[in-house]
């Protein structure tokens, strides 16, 4: 595979990838590159794309036009089982009239690999993923999760150059989820294999990914490493779809560099930071995004000198959901309402409605972006 | 516990008319038949009990032989209908959607819409000497006189094809149907081609349908007396005409039983061998 002046270290490439459904452009110009030995996610609403992209990746897809590459060779009219990635379906599609042992065999006796290697390689690779005594049982026989570890060993036994998941996860329940999600990742490092794994989850992307990219409308909105997605979005779609925000609808008075003094339609005044490098002038309209657990609860008045926004309010609802609780706040003049992720320190506990409480949070937390009208609907 | 009997009551009578439905027209019939198969004729109006009626579908080379035709034309008949039905199966379950879809299923039925006693005029139509496609072959020169397509072998197969192919198209349909997609493209993914997909995906998925499809077509062409008479003509030699024969034109009811019985017993080794060499069960391939 030298026949490339392209990094080596690129495993998947794609360069103005686009695809039409007649007139309807599911994906629209999308370029990315992803290092090999890498979890790329593509974290999106349903309906932004991500499966068609996915699916171009694997072959099922021709592009309408843009270019497509792994490991530097052009995938352009490659079928799908001339391609060397492997595909991990949203329901798994393990083969039901086979045990599990033939399913893994499957792809090695399209290799045309020697009968007394498969079995080798097929009990090698139970043994990885740690269901040694799986072989001869049906597909139907085993529990959720361990499907998942054997459609996944089913594809890396083949040792692909990237290994494409869909939703995979999205069939189990909560629990079981959660624990795949630190398995997959496990997995990831143990086979050393690049995974491109497409999702509707935040969660799932932010835990296990080395690079997410957030996928709406058939454009990625950014790309960039969990943390980057959380602690500095870039366009007002991310704010609002990565993690949870207050979004609020505000107008400048005044501007000093990034930090912008803002005024909600109710009178109330505060600061905030332009998330981007955009100048925004007096009577701009922006959208402002505060996380709300960026957001300090006191019972006592808040230090102005530490925060650089301080609110007093009473709390109007407890909605109580163990770690993820969060408090509404109402704002004590004015109907404006803040939503707070309530701190399980158990200082809080005996919170009350109706009961008087102070906020306060940093300019930097509230990132304003231009107004716009959008929604995120997963 | 009388609950329990108001239950059983109701059972009871809900199962009547299928009972009785069994009961006078398949099972106290087939006991007369067989009595009657086994009763030889001795004397005008005099009768015995033995097996001499079967004795002489044995003893008689063109009985058993013609028992022996009925038997592989059957059988080929079917194989030609699962090969042709098949793709034509998988194109209306797997690579069409909604109207297209219905009107393709809908242009298979259609033809049994009308009798097949009408269909088969339609074939003698078409391929009897002074038909449709003989006329057509010496309009266009392509042949010096004209031609007989009709009492051939070939004839007699593609008229047991025709008639048997919507019950081939029906059991195959709803079970492609029942195929997920992507277990197919799984099949390509994991590096199989075409050819390795069919053979490892999609006909084991879809052996319930074809063992089903394959005993209901069997059956019929075992069973067919229409449509070999009208295109085979008088050699023909298809075991249901020599049933008829025996109970119509000789008017010896008792050797036509035994051939029934004979029948019978055929079509049910067959499709049991059918069954072991494919290892599907009854039930499932019917459930």
């Amino acid at each position: 595979m030298s026949d490339t002046t392209r990094d080596p270290a690129i495993d998947l490439e794609c360069r103005e990838l686009t695809k039409y459904f007649g007139n309807f452009c599911a994906v629209d110009n999308i370029s990315f590159s992803i290092p090999a030995g890498s979890f790329f996610s593509i974290l999106g609403p349903s309906g932004c794309g991500k499966t068609t992209l996915l699916r171009m990746l694997a072959g099922f897809q021709e592009p309408t036009s843009g270019e497509l590459s792994i490991k530097g060779r052009s995938m352009l009219g490659v079928p799908p089982n001339k391609r060397p990635v492997n595909m991990v379906f949203q329901h798994l599609a393990l083969f039901p009239m086979m045990t599990v042992g033939e399913n893994i065999a499957y792809g090695l006796e399209c290799q045309g690999v020697d009968k007394a290697l498969i079995l080798q390689k097929v009990q090698s690779v139970l043994e990885r993923v740690g269901l040694p005594d799986a072989i001869n049982k049906k597909p139907d026989q085993l529990s959720g999760g361990q499907k998942q570890r054997i459609a996944i060993a089913r594809c890396l036994v083949l040792e692909p150059d990237v290994l494409l998941l869909d939703e995979p996860l999205g069939a189990l329940d909560l629990k079981l989820r959660e624990h795949m999600k630190v398995e997959l990742k496990q997995l990831q490092n143990q086979f050393n294999t690049t995974f491109i794994y497409i999702t509707h989850d935040q969660s799932e992307a932010l835990v296990m990914s080395d690079q997410v990219a957030v996928m709406n409308n058939g454009k990625f909105e950014q790309v960039g490493t969990p943390q980057e997605l959380y602690y500095s979005p870039q366009t007002d779609f991310v704010a609002a779809f990565v993690g949870e925000n207050n979004r609020w609808r505000a107008s400048v008075r005044g501007a000093e560099g990034a930090v912008l003094e803002l005024e909600l339609p109710n009178g109330m005044t505060f600061k905030g930071t332009a998330a981007r490098k955009e100048a925004f002038g007096a009577g701009d309209l922006v959208d402002v995004f505060v996380r709300p657990e960026a957001i300090m609860l006191s019972k006592t008045q808040v230090d102005t000198a530490t925060f650089d926004n301080v609110l007093e309010g009473q709390v109007d609802c407890l909605l109580f959901d163990g770690a993820n609780s969060r408090v509404l706040v109402k704002e004590s003049n004015g109907n404006h309402e803040v939503n707070v992720t309530l701190p399980q320190t158990g200082e809080f506990n005996d919170l009350q409605e109706g009961q008087t409480i102070y906020l306060g949070w940093q300019q930097a937390q509230a990132k304003c972006f231009p107004a716009r009208d959008f929604s995120v609907e997963e | 516990m009388t609950g329990h009997n108001h239950f059983r009551l109701g059972l009871v009578l809900l199962m009547a008319p299928l009972l009785i439905w069994l009961l006078s027209l398949i099972f106290i019939p087939h006991i007369d038949m067989l009595f009657l198969s086994l009763s030889e004729k001795v004397a005008p109006r005099v009768y015995e009990t033995g097996l001499s009626n079967y004795a002489a579908f044995f003893n008689e080379p063109l009985y058993w032989n013609t028992f022996a035709r009925t038997a592989v034309m059957s059988i080929l008949a079917t194989f030609l209908t699962l090969l042709i039905g098949f793709p034509v199966s998988y194109y209306i379950a797997k690579m069409v959607r909604g109207r297209v879809r219905a009107f393709l299923f809908i242009m298979c039925m259609i033809p049994f819409w009308v009798s097949e006693l009408v269909r088969t005029f339609g074939w003698m139509i078409l391929l009897r000497e002074t038909g449709v496609i003989s006329s057509f072959l010496v309009f266009t020169g392509l042949s010096e006189g004209p031609v007989e397509l009709l009492y051939n072998d070939v004839t007699i197969m593609v008229g047991l094809v025709y008639t048997s192919m919507l019950f081939m198209v029906v059991p195959l349909v709803t079970t492609l149907d029942s195929l997920d997609d992507s277990l197919v493209e799984a099949g390509y993914d994991l590096g199989g081609n075409g050819l390795r997909v069919l053979r490892k995906v999609i006909i084991p998925h879809a052996m319930p349908g074809i063992v089903s499809g394959c005993i209901v077509v069997f059956m019929l062409s075992l069973g067919n007396y229409l449509t070999p008479v009208l295109l085979g003509g008088k050699d023909s030699m298809w075991f249901t005409e020599q049933i008829y024969t025996q109970f119509i034109t000789r008017f010896n009811w008792e050797q036509g039983a035994a051939f029934g019985f004979l029948l019978l017993i055929l079509s049910s080794l067959i499709v049991w061998g059918g069954l072991k060499i494919t290892r599907q069960t009854l039930s499932n391939t019917m459930g």
